[in-house]
């Protein structure tokens, strides 16, 4: 298996270097036909949950964009690839948009681990790329070509940091991690620092692989430290089984972690066990906001279901693109990279977008509790140095950075039109 | 000391499943000296045997030892049909050639199956139906705070229940005297009279519904079942028959239930001596190297062989 796929990536990568000579003159800007955007994603991997949402967000922005005119009277294209969840395939299928369909920007993926594999490849070829959701910070630091529309995870992590210290009270935190993933690492790490600067004390600190089955082990050592809250920054997959084992062993502090656990999947292995729990995410479909009402609406006339916030942000990233060529006049890379980079307060469905000197998006968070098999919204969290804007996008306006336990009131907001 | 009793009861959960599996690897080897890497794949179809049955009969609905007890039955009977039918198509007709070549069959057989799921339901993970209540239930406390759920008291009722049937069938009936036959020499058995693939046929049935048993169990402790899942638990239970003595029933037990522990513990204990919970499948080979060099006949395949 490992090693057929080896074979395959050796001759894919042959034919690259093939398809390159021709590439070099090759004129991608200008041009009068269907502007190509590239999707890639796990469409049927571990994490196919986000490949699929993040897939229907962006061809539902395409649409919308091709409804109304199109861009400077040309409409988008979206070809889209699966690199099943490997990174490996990611960097494969990029470079397959990127060679031989000719592609003029691309968009994907959600996986932080696949986004690093696939964006040197962008990079090379001076092809901008928008990850709607990866939130570790190296994955913009490959090029000036590479972007995202979502918050990184130095927030994400400071967020459930200050939601525990200053909302639950929390003083002894516990952390389970995945060992092997760069999001889950990175949040980890962010959230150590963070809690401890607030005047935590990390109690516990476990790992485990994607694909481990059973976490009584580490869930028992964590037992015997008596913490708080239990930090597991994973994915779905394990998140929902972690959460029903440690309701196995009786323990009683709530489990936190981050938009990671957001699929539809995730209730159907953890059930009960997950209410009460916490995670940090990019948008709730409870915000009253009529923009997000009429995306969350729109959303589940065309897929019959909620959107999660992968959706958001996949329909996020291609609005926010075709927003950049819209400004640049063309899609010459160098003019579309700078106008991707130009994007200042844009009203995207995840709060308004500005890209900073890094190309990340600077904008809040919000903080979710699992009850009864839904997200509700419990508080948002602002970056430092920003302030909350006045009419805020979020239901519970007022509900500031450091604010105390009481802040969490108020918010149980709107309950979501299903 | 209540931590402690927690990861013995964890490690003994874990082991228990290993066990299950264990048994139709050891079995197979008694009779053919075949290692059928295709078995952990046959825990897989036994966990999907069972989740399929339960959502077209609509079983999902509550938590019921009813459809459980159903549940179990039905996917031991499918993965046993199974069994019997990757022997028959795959193996017997490569039997009469040298044993790599069934060897290399089995392996061919594993990857078919697996990707068969993977092209044919996807890779992602799907929720096993939770029939015990476990989601919600609080567990049952032994003392301080050692606790045991429903779901892990399941798990050894069923798996005790299941060994014990076993035995008594390998030792106290005549089938399982003609498989003990076989095992001892598969050409005298024929020249006895006694049907030798009908007997082969029945070792896997037996070994297969075992396996699913383990499937059914593990995923009412652990929901998440995907079509890789019977990949790394398949070669732990491998090294499980091989710690207790390959070709040996209770030796395969032993195995399960040691490497189970030895997981826990590592997860459990080993960060105080520097030992990140990641090792805990490292761990797991590493005592089959160990194995391998110091004891090769395992801790009780020695002298006296009960190979069946």
């Amino acid at each position: 298996m490992k090693r057929t796929l080896f074979a395959l990536f050796l001759i894919t990568t042959l034919l690259i270097g093939f398809a390159c000579e021709r590439r070099g003159n090759g004129a991608n800007g200008g041009g009068t036909g269907p502007i190509l955007v590239g999707y890639y994603g796990d469409l049927s991997g571990r994490t196919s949950s986000f490949g699929q949402s993040t897939k229907n967000g962006v061809e539902m922005a395409a649409d919308e964009i091709n409804k109304a005119g199109g861009i400077n009277g040309r409409t988008v294209q979206i070809i889209t690839e699966d690199d099943q969840g490997e990174p490996n395939k990611a960097a494969t299928v990029v470079t397959k948009l990127i060679n031989q369909d000719k592609v003029q920007a691309l968009l994907g993926e959600v996986a932080s681990s696949n986004s690093l594999a696939a964006a040197p490849k962008a990079q090379e070829a001076k092809v901008p790329m928008i990850s709607p959701s990866s939130t570790n910070p190296a994955v913009t630091q490959v090029g000036d070509y590479i972007f995202r529309v979502c918050f990184i995870d130095p927030f994400q992590g400071e967020v459930m940091a200050k939601f525990s210290a200053n909302n639950l009270k929390a003083k002894r935190a516990a952390i389970l991690y995945d060992f092997n993933s760069d999001y889950s690492r990175g949040l980890y790490q962010f959230f150590k620092r963070s809690f401890t600067s607030l005047g935590g004390q990390i109690v516990s600190e476990q790992s485990y692989t994607q694909g481990d089955r059973d976490f009584s082990g580490q869930l028992t050592a964590i037992r015997a430290v008596n913490p708080d809250v239990i930090y597991v920054p994973g994915y779905y997959g394990e998140v929902g089984v972690i959460s029903n084992q440690t309701k196995q062993l009786g323990i009683k502090a709530p489990l936190l972690g981050g938009d990671g656990w957001d699929a539809p999947q995730l209730w159907q292995l953890g059930g009960a066990s997950l209410n009460g729990n916490y995670i940090s995410n990019h948008y709730s479909v409870d915000d009253p906001s009529p923009a997000i009402q009429k995306f969350v609406a729109d959303y589940k006339a065309r897929y019959n279901i909620l959107p999660d916030a992968l959706a958001a942000l996949g329909y996020d990233s291609m609005k926010v693109l075709g927003d950049a060529i819209k400004r640049a006049g063309s899609t010459e890379n160098t003019k579309l990279r700078d106008a991707i980079a130009q994007t200042k307060d844009f009203p995207g469905v995840t709060g308004k977008i500005s890209i900073d000197k890094d190309r990340n998006a600077v904008k809040p968070a919000v903080v979710l509790k699992l009850e009864n098999s839904k997200f509700v919204y419990e508080t948002t969290i602002y970056p430092e140095g920003a302030t909350p804007p006045v009419t805020s996008a979020a239901p519970a306006s007022g509900t500031t950075t450091a604010g105390p336990a009481g802040a969490a009131a108020p918010a149980k907001a709107a309950s979501p039109t299903n | 000391m209540d931590t402690f009793v927690q990861q013995l009861i964890n490690g003994l959960n874990v082991g228990a499943i290993y066990a299950l599996i264990a048994l139709g690897y050891t079995m197979v080897y008694g009779i053919l000296r075949l290692i059928n890497f295709a078995h952990g794949d046959v825990y897989m179809v036994g966990a999907f045997a069972g989740y399929f049955i339960a959502l077209s009969l609509g079983l999902a609905a509550g938590p019921s030892l009813l459809s459980l007890t159903f549940i179990l039955v039905a996917s031991m009977i499918i993965a046993a049909i199974v069994g019997m039918l990757i022997e028959r198509f795959a193996y017997r007709p490569v039997r009469k050639y040298s044993r790599m070549t069934t060897l290399i069959m089995a392996i061919g057989v594993s990857l078919l199956i697996e990707n068969l799921f993977v092209a044919r339901i996807g890779a992602a993970p799907r929720a096993f139906p939770d029939f015990l209540g476990s989601q919600s239930q609080p567990p049952y406390h032994l003392f301080g705070n050692a606790a045991i759920s429903k779901a892990q008291i399941i798990i050894f009722l069923v798996s005790i229940a299941l060994m014990l049937l076993l035995q008594w069938i390998v030792f106290r009936t005549k089938v399982g005297t003609a498989m003990r036959a076989v095992s001892f020499n598969l050409n005298s058995a024929k020249l006895m009279g006694i049907n030798t693939d009908a007997i082969i046929s029945l070792t896997f049935a037996i070994g297969s519904a075992l396996a699913a048993a383990g499937g059914v169990l593990t995923a009412q402790y652990n929901p998440n079942i995907d079509p890789l899942m019977g990949i790394l638990t398949g070669l732990k239970a491998f090294v499980a028959a091989v710690l207790g003595g390959i070709g040996n029933i209770p030796g395969a037990v032993l195995g399960g239930l040691l490497i189970g522990a030895a997981e826990t513990f590592v997860v459990g204990y080993g960060y105080h001596i520097g030992i990140a919970s990641t090792y805990r499948d490292a761990v797991a080979f590493a005592i089959l190297i160990l194995v391998l060099l110091l004891r090769p006949s395992g801790l009780l395949g020695s002298t006296v062989q009960e190979k069946v």
